[in-house]
């Protein structure tokens, strides 16, 4: 009787997913998710694995990416606000380079434009020197950035990115004088990472994940780590614990369009945070190596606010932003 | 040598044949196409090849990158229409010999050229990697700078007949390189306000718009050569005894050179052909033929920009070090399949590595096979009527350069080029050096700055570092030569 009762049961419910007509099974019949970005990267990795995890899962009937590329995601940001204002069905995925982009081109929108959904994932930052440097611990690198801060030369992406922002705030927490930074942008982790190896700069900043193998097969020395806490499996001390009171992590998230109410801000968060909670998802994380940051509601929308306080005084300091 | 006798046997398995003939087809068949290039083509293909088997999507991948090489040289020859940035060079001498009724013989030293290029390449990098990366890492910020030097005074056999009007594109192409946020202080330059200028003006776009647009405009307007018939072949098919006579030379020099820059960081495939097309014209026999046709110009930087391709692999293997777009996708590709690039992937993955090393030497086969028995159609497409054919490109070059970034603003910047291109052509100058101005301008500014940063303002670091010593003087060579010969040549005369 018991298996008769739960095969009934499953049967409606596979008829119930399974029937396209079923509205209700559905938060969202469709949804356009905008990677401010150029297909391959960090934004349209993010974007295309929503889209595939929410197909999968049921979350939404179908979902789309759509490439808007350019200028930090400024122009995708741009669109957003004009073009889909009031639009209940389309997502945006910006992150930490985002807000920089946004004050260092001087984009007329800015993210408080948009209605904040949730934060989804995102790496920390390493600070390495190649093996045969003589730098051993961070302390004798805050020693010499505090002798001498311009003789530090720093590698890194692009300027006003992350791992730019990172050296700023290092500086900063030294008690050495930010203003004097030298930070030296490339084009790309590669080009970075040769300069690192090569011992052309001092020191390197990037995302964990980029440098991992160098720094498993001992070609680069990492002396911290930007997280709140060790993380699990990685033998790396963060910089709090060295005395530099500074966490910065590399976050990508998602945002709505302006000028949508209420009811659909909730629909919108509800089912991306039906899609983080999914096995799609999860399995999603652990393939690609992406930390779990989820943040939903105003929350989030008080972190949004304070990163970009955060970011803003830095670029400052660091004479990218006037 | 097991390894890599192992490697063949992952290889060869008939599944990973079938992937890597895709990969080569797929690859020609971008590489033809302005504005697709490698590195789009293989990011749009990861979601779909997540759940392959992950050395069958390798060896797809690297038969895709080393034919998109070999692919976009068939259009610049025939059509004057570069399909990839590195074979800008071909299209200069490649296109004169199509007109001539060469297109065959072009597309042939071009097809073994890179056979030639991609199988030297690959055994380069089975060979030598270890000691490849260990010099590409010497360069620094100022050894690229005097590597730049360097290739700007190989600019100068670019130039054409009027050296004024050479020099003015070239200044043009450094303009135009300016446009955009400076990598170094994030400040917008010569954007006008426009959000779409701060990436910069895409090389892609300009080199379309002022070869094919350009061409198609120039063409259109001019009456008499709507009906001007190219002859598309002239004598045999084949390559003949002399041209293969000044072929194979250049092949072996472009693929030594083309090699090493491809593992350099900041080397990627068009300087080397710049440097290829100049060494040749330097060495040539018949110097007299270039700018008019000459196959060594042809062979040399076919040669070189397929055998950078086997020299990206280098770093990419051996560091984790992506040194072209491309390589950085097929990072991104690693990744998706949670293999670290890098030391331990010789160890840990090596029937990966092998694998992928062993199919590399079968991809140039089957891209031979598959290519040389087509240039035989491929010569027909001159025979399309001029109308059709160049409204043809124009179709083509649009839909490529829309594809690259969906942008609307990306077409009318082509359409700008285009009418640039035009009255380049109206009133004859030569728009190569403007690409060239464009591609080392940049590298050449951000290197030079990175070193003076790095150094603190201390300018001798130019010439206390020994490659940037060595390659600056190089370059004062290149320079000052020519007028030492003539002094020379010039005393006996006045005696």
């Amino acid at each position: 009787m018991k298996s008769f009762a739960v095969r009934t049961l499953a049967a409606a419910v596979v008829l119930a997913v399974g029937s396209a007509g079923a509205p209700a099974a559905f938060a969202q019949d469709n949804i356009r998710i905008i990677a401010p970005a150029s297909p391959g990267g960090g934004w349209d990795q993010t974007a295309r694995a929503m889209q595939e995890v929410m197909q999968s899962e049921g979350i939404v009937k179908s979902a789309t990416v759509e490439n808007v590329t350019g200028a930090g995601g400024t122009i995708g940001l741009a669109q957003l606000a004009d073009k889909e204002k009031g639009n209940p069905n389309v997502l945006m995925v910006n992150g930490l380079v985002m807000v920089g982009a946004i004050l260092t081109n001087q984009s007329a929108v800015t993210l408080e434009q948009t209605t904040p959904i949730a934060r989804l994932t995102g790496e920390y930052e390493v600070i390495v020197v190649p093996a045969a440097s003589d730098i051993q611990t961070l302390g004798q690198l805050v020693e010499r950035l505090k002798a001498d801060t311009g003789a530090v030369a720093w590698g890194g992406g692009s300027a006003g990115g992350t791992d730019h922002i990172l050296a700023g705030l290092i500086t900063q927490a030294a008690g050495a004088d930010a203003t004097k930074v030298n930070y030296v942008p490339f084009s790309g982790g590669g080009e970075a990472l040769a300069a690192i190896l090569g011992g052309h700069v001092t020191a390197g900043v990037s995302g964990l994940g980029e440098w991992l193998g160098q720094i498993q097969a001992g070609e680069l020395r990492a002396l911290a780590i930007s997280s709140a806490e060790r993380l699990e499996g990685i033998d790396i001390p963060t910089l709090k614990e060295q005395g530099i009171d500074v966490e910065l992590a590399n976050w990508r998230a998602v945002v709505a369009a302006p000028g949508i109410d209420d009811a659909q801000r909730k629909v919108l968060t509800d089912a991306v945070g039906a899609m983080v909670k999914s096995d799609g998802w999860q399995k999603v994380l652990a393939d690609r190596g992406w930390m779990d940051l989820y943040m939903s509601g105003d929350e989030f929308a008080k972190y949004l606010a304070d990163e970009n306080a955060r970011v803003s005084e830095i670029l400052k300091t660091l004479g990218l932003v006037s | 040598m097991d390894a890599l006798l192992d490697g063949f046997a992952t290889a060869l398995t008939f599944a990973n044949v079938g992937w890597c003939l895709i990969g080569v087809t797929l690859g020609t068949a971008i590489g033809i196409l302005p504005g697709i290039g490698p590195a789009l083509t293989i990011a749009l293909l990861l979601p779909v090849t997540a759940h392959l088997d992950p050395t069958g999507a390798f060896i797809m991948f690297a038969g895709l990158y080393y034919g998109a090489m070999y692919g976009s040289s068939t259009t610049s020859i025939l059509l004057n229409t570069p399909g990839e940035t590195g074979s800008i060079i071909t299209a200069i001498e490649g296109n004169l010999m199509a007109r001539q009724g060469r297109g065959a013989a072009a597309l042939a030293t071009a097809a073994i050229g890179s056979f030639v290029a991609g199988t030297i390449g690959t055994v380069l990098l089975t060979l030598l990697a270890p000691l490849v990366v260990k010099l590409a890492l010497r360069f620094g910020p100022a050894e690229y700078f005097a590597l730049m030097v360097v290739a700007f005074t190989t600019v100068s056999g670019l130039l054409g007949a009027s050296r004024l009007r050479g020099m003015i594109s070239l200044f043009l192409g450094l303009a135009i390189g300016l446009v955009g946020t400076d990598a170094l202080t994030g400040q917008a330059r010569f954007t006008l306000g426009i959000l779409q200028l701060l990436d910069g003006i895409d090389i892609t776009v300009v080199a379309v718009g002022l070869f094919a647009v350009g061409e198609a405009f120039y063409v259109a307007s001019r009456p008499e050569l709507r009906n001007v018939q190219i002859i598309p072949i002239k004598g045999s098919l084949w390559m003949t005894r002399e041209e293969w006579a000044r072929s194979w030379k250049p092949w072996m020099r472009g693929s030594f050179i083309g090699f090493p820059f491809g593992a350099l960081p900041a080397g990627g495939a068009e300087i080397p052909t710049f440097l290829s097309y100049f060494l040749e014209k330097k060495l040539s026999k018949k110097p007299e033929e270039f700018g008019k046709g000459a196959i060594e110009g042809v062979a040399g930087p076919e040669a070189a920009n397929n055998s950078a391709v086997a020299g990206v692999l280098v770093p990419l293997l051996t560091l984790g070090l992506p040194t072209s777009a491309t390589a950085a996708i097929l990072l991104a590709a690693f990744q998706q399949y949670g293999l670290q690039p890098g030391p331990l992937l010789f160890t840990g993955n090596s029937a990966l590595v092998w694998g992928l090393i062993a199919s590399l030497y079968l991809g140039n086969i089957a891209l031979l096979l598959l290519n040389l028995p087509l240039v035989g159609i491929w010569v027909r497409l001159l025979a399309i009527p001029t109308p059709l054919l160049y409204a043809g490109i124009l179709v083509f070059a649009t839909l490529g350069v829309y594809s690259y970034n969906q942008s609307v603003f990306d077409l009318g910047m082509l359409f700008v080029f285009g009418i640039v291109g035009y009255l380049m052509r109206r009133f004859d100058f030569p728009v190569a050096p403007c690409i060239i101005g464009m591609i080392l301008g940049p590298l050449a500014e951000q290197n030079f700055r990175r070193a003076l940063s790095i150094s603190q303002g201390d300018h001798s670091v130019f010439f206390t570092h020994p490659i940037s010593a060595t390659l600056l003087a190089i370059a004062a060579l290149i320079i000052v030569a020519p007028f030492l010969f003539r002094l020379r040549q010039r005393r006996p005369s006045s005696l």
